[in-house]
């Protein structure tokens, strides 16, 4: 047990380091020059450009570039662009803004809680995913079960941010059902965090929960028809029972393991939701940068996703392998 | 769904006035499948017996209905997506349409079955332990501890070594003649007056097999409960079984006390089942040879004797009768107990002169 987590912690780390220099490479061999986007465009001269250019190290080759970077992540560095110009970038440092010449790590983590209080909707969606599934399965064959096959086939094929938007412009604007969103931090005012975030939660839940309501559903019918299933129900176990304890333990083993595997759509979700919703957090910042061409921000945000992919995915694995014994004890 | 029985609990067991009759009796059972290719018919006017004491063997090739007609004795068929006729009953307590509650407080209890492969019977993610516990906890209203103990007993009853330990293991940390003894351990648990075990040693290597079959006698006669065993297997028949049933396409072809039976088969069928295993009379070798054909679509079966696209015995019964007339199940020439389906006149004639050679060997 301690050494499948071990295996697993080790080849989360390998993928973070390499989609680290992925993102690197992608930020180095981009189409804009840094030096441009630092250098202030009334002052800019072409000397000054090149002076610039070079402080920032970007006539070296990548893969000293890489070294530092890397180094600065762990221990921090100085990021000078121009004689006199310097930033201090404390660990873990990802770069400096190009726009307000900040170091990015400390801003994206101001907007952290909001992008984790989004997602919190995940789990909501996969808890209404699976119950709903389960009661399909349980009633495969009725137009309660068609019903829901049905509905998850149109929503699937609308995207989500047109959902989104609609219910934002029609619960929002047009019946002020909800209030205008916004993000209230949780530790300032709890009530307020969760009223505000009613709404997006809302809409994440209901799109994406259709989806695991149809993996549900399918794992669940595989379970319900397993012998072992039988062996319980032969047993005198009550139907209940057998759905909830037996079959159910069965059945979400997969429906958790597509979670993992789906998690970076729920980080889409969430972007989404952001931009939407007007919640400031890493999404929103994320895709502002795009407009401005503050690679950094951008890189730093891909890189921090993939950390939490890989996070998730590890998690799952060790959820996974406490669910099944076979994993666990080989 | 069917509606909640509001009425009082039936007694599981009949009042002992009415307790004439065998322990479990099975009175023209048939069960059908609606599907979308059509009607399977699995089990059509299937009759039989038991007796507490009594080891009744049922046998046939696969899917001959064996499972689905012991399945049905415990109310296993969802309703919704099969059709039950007949009766059967348990110590007197109808179980075709009996209610939930009376169905769940027979199952494990008075009626427990072991089934086939015990690494998909037993659920995998729960310990071997936990799994009994449930089940005993189930019929006896125990304190846990109570019943990891008892947990532990049956385990080393059924000869796991080291039961204190082997109780916390997983199905996949047992070999496979351990996994079905953890099976019967969990049937066995709460002392059942009926023990179906469908075909219990079919994944196994001889020798466990052997010793699994002892297991079940040895349960027998401790509790002196009835046993059904079904198999596909003669020799496991002639060992265990008082009475024996032969069955084909979903009926009964062949049904009597099983020394009788095995010497004095009347049923082509039959015939073909002794020739196709090893001597199971007396452990001599001889040439194995198989019944030609494959078993009939039980979504179509065979006009008059459902066996008879198989038969090579027709010559020995006048006109098409074969093929247009079912055959009865009907006491042959050898008395009341011993019933066959077939047509042919003098059965025991034809088998002791002419084919008992080729056949035994
Ligand atoms: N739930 C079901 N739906 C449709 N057909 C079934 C079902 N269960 C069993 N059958 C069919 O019934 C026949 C008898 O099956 P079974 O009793 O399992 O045979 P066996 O003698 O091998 O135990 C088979 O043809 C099988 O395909
Ligand atoms: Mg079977």
């Amino acid at each position: 047990m301690i050494g499948y987590i071990l295996r697993r912690l080790v080849s989360a780390v390998l993928v973070v380091i390499a989609t680290s220099m992925i993102v690197f490479l992608l930020f180095t061999l981009g189409p804009s020059d840094p030096a441009q986007r630092l250098c202030s465009a009334d002052r800019c001269t072409e000397e000054r450009r090149a002076l610039i250019h070079q402080s920032l190290g970007l006539d070296k080759p990548v893969v000293e570039q890489y070294l530092t970077w890397a180094k600065g992540v762990f221990v921090g560095r100085d990021v000078s662009y121009g004689p006199g110009f310097s930033v201090d970038c404390p660990a873990p440092c990802l770069g400096i803004s190009y726009i307000n010449k900040e170091p990015v790590f400390p801003t994206l983590m101001e907007r952290f809680p909001a992008t984790i209080s989004i997602a919190l909707g995940g789990f909501m969606y996969l808890i209404v995913g699976v119950i709903i599934g389960v009661l399909a399965a349980r009633r495969r064959g009725t137009s309660t079960d068609r019903g829901l096959v049905a509905s998850t086939l149109i929503i699937s094929a609308i995207p989500y941010y047109l959902v989104a938007l609609l219910a934002y412009l029609y619960l929002v604007l047009k019946w002020g059902i909800f209030s205008e969103t916004s993000y209230v931090p949780l530790t300032e005012d709890p009530i307020g965090w969760a009223g505000a975030l009613a709404l997006p939660w809302l809409v994440l839940t209901v799109y994406f929960c259709v989806t695991y309501a149809r993996f549900s559903r399918g794992s669940m019918i595989e379970s319900l028809s397993e012998d072992y299933v039988r062996t319980a129900r032969a047993m005198g176990v009550s139907e209940s029972k057998v759905v909830a304890k037996h079959a159910l333990r069965a059945a979400v083993v997969p429906v958790i393991t597509i979670f993992g595997i789906d998690f970076a759509t729920l980080l889409a979700g969430t972007v989404f939701t952001e931009a939407i919703f007007g919640i400031n957090g890493i999404g929103r910042t994320a895709l502002a940068s795009i407009t401005q061409g503050d690679l950094p921000i951008i890189s730093a945000t891909v890189l921090i996703g993939s950390v939490f992919i890989v996070i998730a995915n590890l998690l799952v694995d060790i959820i996974y392998s406490f669910l099944d014994p076979r994993v666990r004890l080989s | 769904m069917t509606t909640v029985d509001r009425t009082m609990p039936e007694p599981v067991v009949a009042p002992s006035s009415a307790q004439q009759e065998p322990f479990l009796v099975v009175e023209d059972l048939t069960v059908q499948f609606p599907t979308h290719d059509g009607l399977v018919q699995a089990v059509t006017d299937l009759s039989y017996a038991v007796e507490l004491g009594e080891t009744l063997g049922i046998v046939g090739e696969s899917g001959s209905g064996k499972s689905v007609s012991s399945m049905a004795v415990l109310g296993l068929h969802d309703a919704k997506r099969s059709r039950l006729e007949g009766s059967i009953r348990v110590a007197g307590q109808e179980i075709i349409g009996a209610s939930k509650s009376t169905l769940r407080r027979l199952r494990g209890n008075d009626v427990a079955m072991i089934f086939q492969d015990p690494l998909t019977a037993l659920h995998p993610f729960f310990t071997v332990g936990n799994q009994i516990v449930e089940a005993y906890r189930l019929h006896n209203q125990v304190s846990k501890k109570a019943a990891w103990n008892r947990a532990i007993e049956m385990l080393d009853l059924v000869g796991i070594p080291e039961p204190q330990r082997r109780v916390n293991d997983y199905l996949h940390q047992f070999s496979g003649g351990m996994r079905q003894r953890a099976m019967i351990a969990m049937a066995l648990v709460n002392n059942p007056k009926l023990l179906i075990a469908d075909e219990p040693t079919t994944a196994l290597d001889v020798t466990v097999q052997a010793q699994i079959l002892d297991l079940v006698q040895t349960m027998q006669k401790e509790f002196g409960s009835a046993v059904i065993i079904i198999t596909h297997d003669l020799g496991v028949i002639a060992e265990l079984a008082d009475d024996v049933l032969v069955m084909y396409a979903g009926r009964a072809v062949e049904h009597g006390p099983t020394k009788e039976v095995l010497t004095h088969p009347e049923m082509p069928y039959t015939w073909g089942l002794l020739g196709s295993v090893a001597d199971v009379v007396s452990d001599t070798s001889k040439p194995l040879i198989p019944i030609p054909g494959t078993p009939p679509s039980l979504l179509n079966p065979p006009s008059g004797c459902p066996f008879h696209p198989r038969c090579t015995y027709q010559d020995h019964v006048e006109g098409s009768r074969c093929v247009s007339e079912l055959p009865l199940l009907r006491p042959g020439p050898r008395g009341e107990s011993h019933l066959k389906r077939c047509h042919i006149k003098d059965p025991e004639t034809l088998y002791q002169e002419e084919l008992k050679e080729e056949i035994m060997g």
